[in-house]
């Protein structure tokens, strides 16, 4: 019987059917779901050989498998593109070093981007770390190719890269799923520092080793089964990942027809099967998301063999060179590169649409701790260095309390750069739990250390948010749901040197806006911990109403917090009841008392 | 193959709503494909699913003209996936308006019944579901997402039946949800 499997899912399930030991990642989207369906399967008992953590950051969860791999045990390591770059480092020593156990480092890539700070290119990164990269084009073949990446990791001692992007990730399909496959014992730690113990003379010698297989793979996955030519004809098409899927709706829509070869591997490149394409071919045309990778294999390959074919793509401007594929592009390229009459144009309605970016949630805690950290620093020159998180969108207007954004733990560390930059700002990071964790820590003992006069606040709502509410070490769980002992981020900052430390409900408005005043007067540094637990695990409280009889109609409500409980009916305030969590928040801010909670009045 | 596209303001319900046309369409022998929004975009933005049952679809989203039918969950959002609609496609839409930060900020003075005179303007098959009666009549917003099931099924436009959607109600529902929805379900199938 088949199953609805989201792309993520289906991963999670090829995994464990070819026999994961371990499984542990950062969340970030698109890669979430994948170590989810692992913990969930994990919570439910179906899995009681698999080990599965959410880990502090991507650095941690790298050298977490490493230890297993080196044990013999196959290892999932799963996170977003940007996750890789913090994991880079145990990465570039682990393929020299090579492991026992298969490990797959699944990496979401995330063109458009969609829900990411950049377009970079994981097939890239399998180049520049030398690691082999598949790069599934639909779930279904997801859920299958795992096994193989898993197979090839194993055999050439080599981690390798699994690259799904959002389309493949976040898609759901109809998927079969298939008893397990023979499970191999692991075999445990085998100490041999001539193996594990990475020195200069043991990286030149595996370099060489791993140049010469690599020169290999590109003749041995040439006959891979996932790295297909079809079609005939003088013109080609190739494409990989989900552009594949893209391109072969298109080519229906279009009635088009041409050579086509997809490309599964592009790291090492299945250069014999490329050659095999490229036969025969005048002109081809690359579509692929990203970086031009096998754009720029493709007439590297023709240089190589002299063959007079021309390779058009995104660095001939042919292909656009940022943003997501999609049949419409994949349509329009087409045509013109085939000859066929320029596909219909689809128009958009001509009628002004609401327009709707992203806020926080209604009853938010944190729309409530930048308004306090606004309030007291009123008439005062200070900056707020944001991070990564549902709070990045403290930058939306009308609360603007979000001056920088760079990556995971970068507010604290760059509030300090901007502090010697502007000795008279007042310099305050704002960093949620999960991110604190992450890379906060040593932002704060490099503060603490150089004597830098900053305020770190710590939002705290006991839950990763953004990436659909995981746990981390604020929350009292692990990823399957045992409890663990939570750390309290209050004792760490005090053992790091943090001489004010002030905890406060930001929904108590009047006591957050004086905890704030006081850290940002004291000297060296200072941190907030607004601490109140995300609306979308906790109840709603009775919601709020606005008094007719009271209201002035001044909108101040609407002009502070742009709270999207609170709208205009008939050009008047109203609180919407379908969205109002009672977080009170307003209750504070209306100048006449207006706005209170209506009793028996709840969230609907 | 047919297409369905629903699209909504995040926290509405769209992806449930997709995955029962799919499992649905799925017990009955058919394949489905869906693709979601999900992350940074779905926190108070415009959020779309994408419904592809049957042989012949290899992209997971959609290609614009070829949705056979569009469920707006709001009406806004309806006309801002009607490029996807094929030309002779249905349009199944809430009422209820969904006033987005920015209009109560700007007074852009954001209208839905403009954006329902607009559906009908382009004669298109619309099926106007009053949105703020089913939350008014269940006391909760949360289930407009079977009503609108509803209706489309009672329609005939989905291949689904309403007794598909009653059975996976009954069955893959937590039963505290039971009622509300059957309830909600034939509070929407009443609007066609």
């Amino acid at each position: 019987m088949k199953k609805l499997l989201m792309g993520n899912e289906a991963i999670a399930y090829g995994a464990v059917r070819a026999g994961v030991g371990l499984v542990c990642g950062y969340p970030g989207t698109p890669s979430t779901e994948v170590l989810e369906t692992v913990a969930k399967l994990k919570a439910k008992g179906e899995i009681n050989d698999v080990y599965v953590e959410w880990s502090v950051n991507e650095k941690s969860a790298l050298e977490v498998a490493a230890g297993a791999a080196y044990s013999g045990v196959r290892c999932l390591v799963t996170m977003k593109q940007v996750g890789l770059n913090v994991a880079s480092d145990p990465l570039m020593s682990l393929e020299y070093v090579g492991v026992k156990g298969g490990t797959v480092i699944l990496v979401a890539d995330d063109p458009g981007p969609i829900s990411s700070q950049t377009e970079q290119d994981t097939r890239k990164f399998g180049e520049f770390s030398k690691v082999p990269v598949f790069d599934p084009s639909s779930p279904e073949e997801a859920y299958l190719m795992i096994a193989d990446a898993f197979e090839l990791s194993e055999k050439y001692g080599t981690p390798v890269f699994f690259r799904p992007t959002t389309r493949i990730c976040h898609a759901n399909a109809s998927i079969e799923l298939l008893p397990p496959l023979p499970k191999k014992q692991p075999e445990g730690f085998i100490k041999d520092s001539s193996r594990w113990v990475i020195f200069p003379r043991l990286s030149f010698a595996n370099h060489k080793k791993i140049e010469e297989r690599n020169a290999d793979l590109r003749n041995i996955l040439s006959d891979y089964k996932y790295n297909e030519i079809t079609g005939s004809g003088e013109k080609g098409i190739a494409a990989g990942g989900v552009s594949v899927s893209y391109a072969k709706e298109a080519l229906s829509l279009i009635n088009g027809s041409c050579k086509f070869m997809k490309i599964a591997t592009p790291f090492p490149f299945p250069e014999k099967a490329a050659l095999e394409f490229l036969k025969g071919l005048k002109e081809v045309l690359v579509y692929e998301e990203l970086d031009p990778v096998i754009e720029k294999e493709l007439t590297y390959i023709c240089g190589k063999y002299h063959l007079n074919v021309e390779i058009k793509g995104k660095l001939t401007g042919d292909a656009p060179c940022a943003g997501e594929n999609g049949t419409e592009n994949a349509k329009e390229i087409f045509s013109k590169f085939l000859g066929l009459p320029a596909p219909e144009t689809i128009s958009q309605p001509d009628i002004p649409l609401p327009v709707r970016p992203p806020t926080l949630c209604a009853g938010c805690p944190h729309r409530a701790s930048f308004y306090a950290v606004k309030l007291a620093m009123k008439g005062r020159k200070a900056v707020f260095a944001g991070d990564i998180g549902c709070y990045t969108l403290g930058n939306a207007m009308p609360l603007d309390m979000t001056d920088t954004c760079l990556c995971m733990g970068a507010g604290i560390t760059i509030a300090q750069g901007i502090k010697h930059a502007e000795p008279d700002t007042v310099c305050f990071s704002f960093t949620g739990d999960s991110t604190f964790f992450h890379t906060g820590l040593p932002g704060i003992a490099n503060a603490v250390y150089n004597g830098v006069k900053m305020t770190a606040v710590i939002l705290d709502n006991s839950t990763t948010a953004m990436t659909g509410h995981q746990p981390n070490p604020s929350t009292g769980k692990r990823a399957a749901g045992e409890v663990a002992e939570k750390i309290d981020i209050e004792r760490v900052l005090l053992a790091l040197g943090v001489k004010c430390v002030k905890t406060v409900d930001p929904l108590k408005l009047d006591e957050a806006v004086e905890a704030v005043k006081e850290a940002a007067d004291t000297d060296g540094v200072s941190a907030v911990i607004f601490r109140s637990p995300c609306i979308a695990v906790v109840k709603p409280l009775p919601v709020l109403a606005v008094d007719r009889d009271k209201c002035i109609n001044c909108k101040k409500c609407i002009r502070e917090i742009g709270c999207p409980a609170i709208v205009k009916d008939d050009g008047k305030v109203k609180i919407d009841k379908t969205l109002c969590y009672g977080c009170g928040l307003c209750s504070y801010i209306c100048p006449v008392k207006a706005i209170g909670v209506k009793e028996g009045e709840k969230n609907v | 193959m047919y297409n369905v596209l629903l699209a909504g303001v995040g926290g509405q319900g769209t992806v449930l709503a997709s995955k029962i046309i799919a499992s649905c369409a799925m017990k009955k022998g058919e394949n489905a494909h869906t693709a979601e929004t999900i992350g940074m975009a779905q926190r108070g933005g415009s959020v779309v699913s994408h419904v592809r049952i049957g042989e012949g679809c290899y992209s997971p989203l959609i290609p614009k003209g070829s949705a056979d039918v569009i469920i707006g969950f709001e009406p806004g959002e309806a006309v801002r996936v009607l490029p996807y609609l094929k030309k002779g496609g249905a349009v199944v839409v809430s009422s209820a308006a969904v006033k987005p930060v920015t209009d109560s900020l700007s007074d852009s003075g954001y209208d839905g019944n403009k954006m329902l005179s607009y559906l009908k303007e382009k004669n298109i098959d619309v099926t106007v579901v009053d949105g703020e009666k089913i939350t008014d009549e269940l006391g909760s917003a949360k289930s407009l997402n079977i009503a609108l099931l509803g209706a489309a099924a009672k329609k005939g436009i989905i291949d689904i039946s309403i007794n598909d959607i009653e059975e996976y109600i009954k069955t893959s529902l937590k039963p505290q949800f039971c009622e509300i929805n059957l309830k909600a379900l034939a509070l929407g199938a009443s609007f066609v």
